[in-house]
């Protein structure tokens, strides 16, 4: 297990370093004198000279990427271009509105995607199943900007009962916030919830024909037995772990979910932050977002293994 | 006994039929499939022809049609510079099956080669390609594709561009991991001790042998590469107004929700039958693919 972990962790390290080089790099792209771009309307050569220093980009590359990497690894994303705040500051700020809508997302796909897999397992064949599996296409098939137009179609226009963009925070009114974020939240999930159902339904398929849960039913155990007690519990311990990395997808669909509901989170921020030419802040929560997706990817494994007691040997 | 010798026919004619022709003789049987390849066949023809079938331009503006509900000469409504919607969802079908298939020929472009090279060779050169492959693929698909839109310029060009390369990962993923599945079958042993060069055997005994796998995953890459272009276009980094796109029209219709939600309704629908479609083909090619159901 240590010489799985110590393995791990190395191997983190190259790609790390991969993803350092991919997101400055971006800057790079751009056409012309990246001076130029960043100083936007303004065309005083002083202006433009002072932030060509400012960000080093008189230097050679490899010396900015140098430069670069050491901010970055004492917290330093630089600052945004655009309203003189540092990066580490606003990707504080915007990331726990994510996070929160992030957190009830999983909860609703687990909420909907687990049943939802079980009934179609158990119910193989019927119109139960058909049902689940219908389901599980639509989530995957919806554009999740869509679905969030329709919903706010239906739920604040038409109905009115809830509201159709805005986001109040969870420490100010918890109410207004669960209103402000279930719509964007469910959106978010959706997608989850189907990817989650077809995990577990073919993790129960399996599980439903083993040898442990054919002596379960031999033994006289109720059905309901069977399932809740010997099958569910087997099945669902990949399909946890598995739920874990759907964090990038979850992190994608922020994007245009909190543009859609005026949600001033993460996606939002990389959203403004690419019309606004800043660049700064592009990298940063690019650069965020990956070392978060690669952490839980590792978390994942960890537990897998925990588990799982075959593999821990 | 009975059923055995019932068997020998069915084996023996399995047997004798070619192996494309058995997938697609799978494929057709699978219903979800067939709906999906009608549908998308639907939107291609659409597409090819808008022309000859669409009888408004879909660029032209008319301020007396302004956010006009659907009727029987505008039958999916008008939007807020008063065009034909079923006319530029029509048209959109273009922007969004070429932006489809020529990102993931990008992604293939670059992915199999790559992950022939990884997979075949090994050593210091599968490391390499391995970890970069990590890096592209710890950054979700989607900001990796607005990073990269948003760098190279708003087009639709630029957009395939980023979601092509966004993809990429995946497909050197996959091809890395079938080929050194692959290259210790038999067949290919065979190919080297009759001294066949390495990028031969590469190209013509391993690369067959794993295209189903690629077949599966460029079909529901198709799905997605729809949706991020669709995505990319909705926030404006993608096809230019007044071009049609089904992105941008939805862009557009966000406005309207109020006085006019069929805007909204239409691109909506258009983008989630094609997703949908190649999802299921892609689903149903699985199935027919599998050596385990022969």
């Amino acid at each position: 297990m240590l010489n799985f972990l110590a393995r791990r962790i190395v191997q983190l390290i190259p790609t790390l370093f991969f993803v350092s080089i991919l997101i400055f790099s971006l800057q790079h792209l751009l056409p012309g004198d990246p001076a130029l771009i960043m100083a936007g309307e303004e065309r005083d050569p002083a202006v433009i000279e002072q932030i060509r220093q400012q960000y080093r980009l008189d230097r050679p590359v490899p010396v900015q990427y140098v430069y670069w990497v050491k901010g970055v690894l004492s917290g330093d994303f630089g600052e945004s271009l655009r309203i003189k705040v540092p990066v580490r500051e606003l990707i504080a700020q915007k990331l726990p509105v994510t996070m929160q809508l992030a957190a009830m997302a999983i909860v609703i796909a687990f909420l909907i995607g687990i049943p939802a897999g079980i009934v179609s397992a158990v119910k193989k064949g019927t119109a139960w199943d058909y049902g689940a599996n219908l389901f599980a296409l639509w989530g995957i098939s919806t554009p999740n900007f869509w679905l969030g137009i329709m919903l706010i179609f239906l739920f604040s226009i038409e109905l009115g009962w809830l509201p159709a963009s805005g986001y109040v925070p969870l420490s100010e009114n918890w109410r207004a916030s669960l209103a402000s974020t279930i719509m964007p939240a469910f959106v978010l999930g959706n997608a989850i919830a189907a990817i989650l159902m077809r995990h577990t339904r073919s993790a129960m398929l399996q599980v439903l024909e083993s040898d442990y849960v054919r002596t379960a039913r031999a033994k006289g155990l109720s059905e309901r037995s069977v399932i809740l007690k010997h099958a569910m519990r087997n099945a669902l311990t990949p399909v946890i772990t598995l739920g874990a990395l759907e964090l990038g997808t979850l992190l994608s669909g922020a994007v245009l979910t909190e543009q859609i509901f005026s949600i001033p989170g993460f996606g939002k921020l990389i959203v403004d932050a690419v019309f606004n030419r800043d660049y700064a802040v592009v990298q940063g929560v690019v650069l965020v977002t990956a070392t978060i997706y690669i952490t839980l990817n590792l978390i994942a494994d960890i537990a897998y293994i925990l588990v799982n007691p075959r593999l821990r040997a | 006994m009975t059923d055995t010798a019932l068997n020998v026919p069915m084996a023996v004619s399995e047997e004798l039929e070619s192996p494309t022709r058995r997938a697609l003789r799978r494929l057709f049987q699978r219903k979800g499939a067939v709906v999906g390849l009608i549908v998308i066949a639907t939107f291609i023809l659409l597409a090819l022809f808008a022309p000859l079938i669409v009888p408004y331009d879909p660029i032209a503006t008319s301020w007396s049609l302004v956010r006009k509900p659907p009727s029987a000469l505008h039958w999916f409504g008008t939007d807020d510079l008063g065009r034909d919607i079923l006319g530029r969802v029509i048209y959109g079908a273009r922007a969004s099956l070429v932006a489809g298939a020529i990102s993931v020929g990008i992604a293939l472009s670059i992915g199999v080669p790559l992950g022939l090279l990884s997979g075949y060779r090994g050593g210091f050169i599968d490391a390499l390609i391995s970890r970069i492959t990590d890096a592209m693929l710890a950054v979700p698909f989607l900001i990796l594709a607005i990073a990269l839109a948003a760098f190279l310029g708003p087009s639709l060009g630029n957009a395939m561009i980023a979601i092509g390369v966004s993809a990429t990962p995946i497909f050197i993923r996959l091809t890395r991991g079938q080929a050194m599945s692959v290259k210790v079958e038999d067949y290919v042993e065979a190919a080297r001790a009759m001294g066949n060069p390495r990028w031969r055997i590469a190209l013509f005994h391993i690369l067959p042998n794993i295209m189903p796998a690629l077949l599966v995953q460029a079909t529901l890459s198709i799905a997605a590469a729809i949706i991020a272009e669709a995505a990319l276009s909705f926030l404006g980094l993608g096809q230019q107004p007044p071009q049609p796109s089904w992105g941008s029209m939805l862009n557009a219709a966000q406005r309207f929700l109020t006085n006019a939600p069929w805007m909204a309704l239409w691109p909506g629908l258009a983008i989630f039958l094609v997703v949908l479609s190649f999802n299921l083909v892609g689903d149903g090619l699985r199935d027919a693919l599998d050596p385990r159901e022969r």
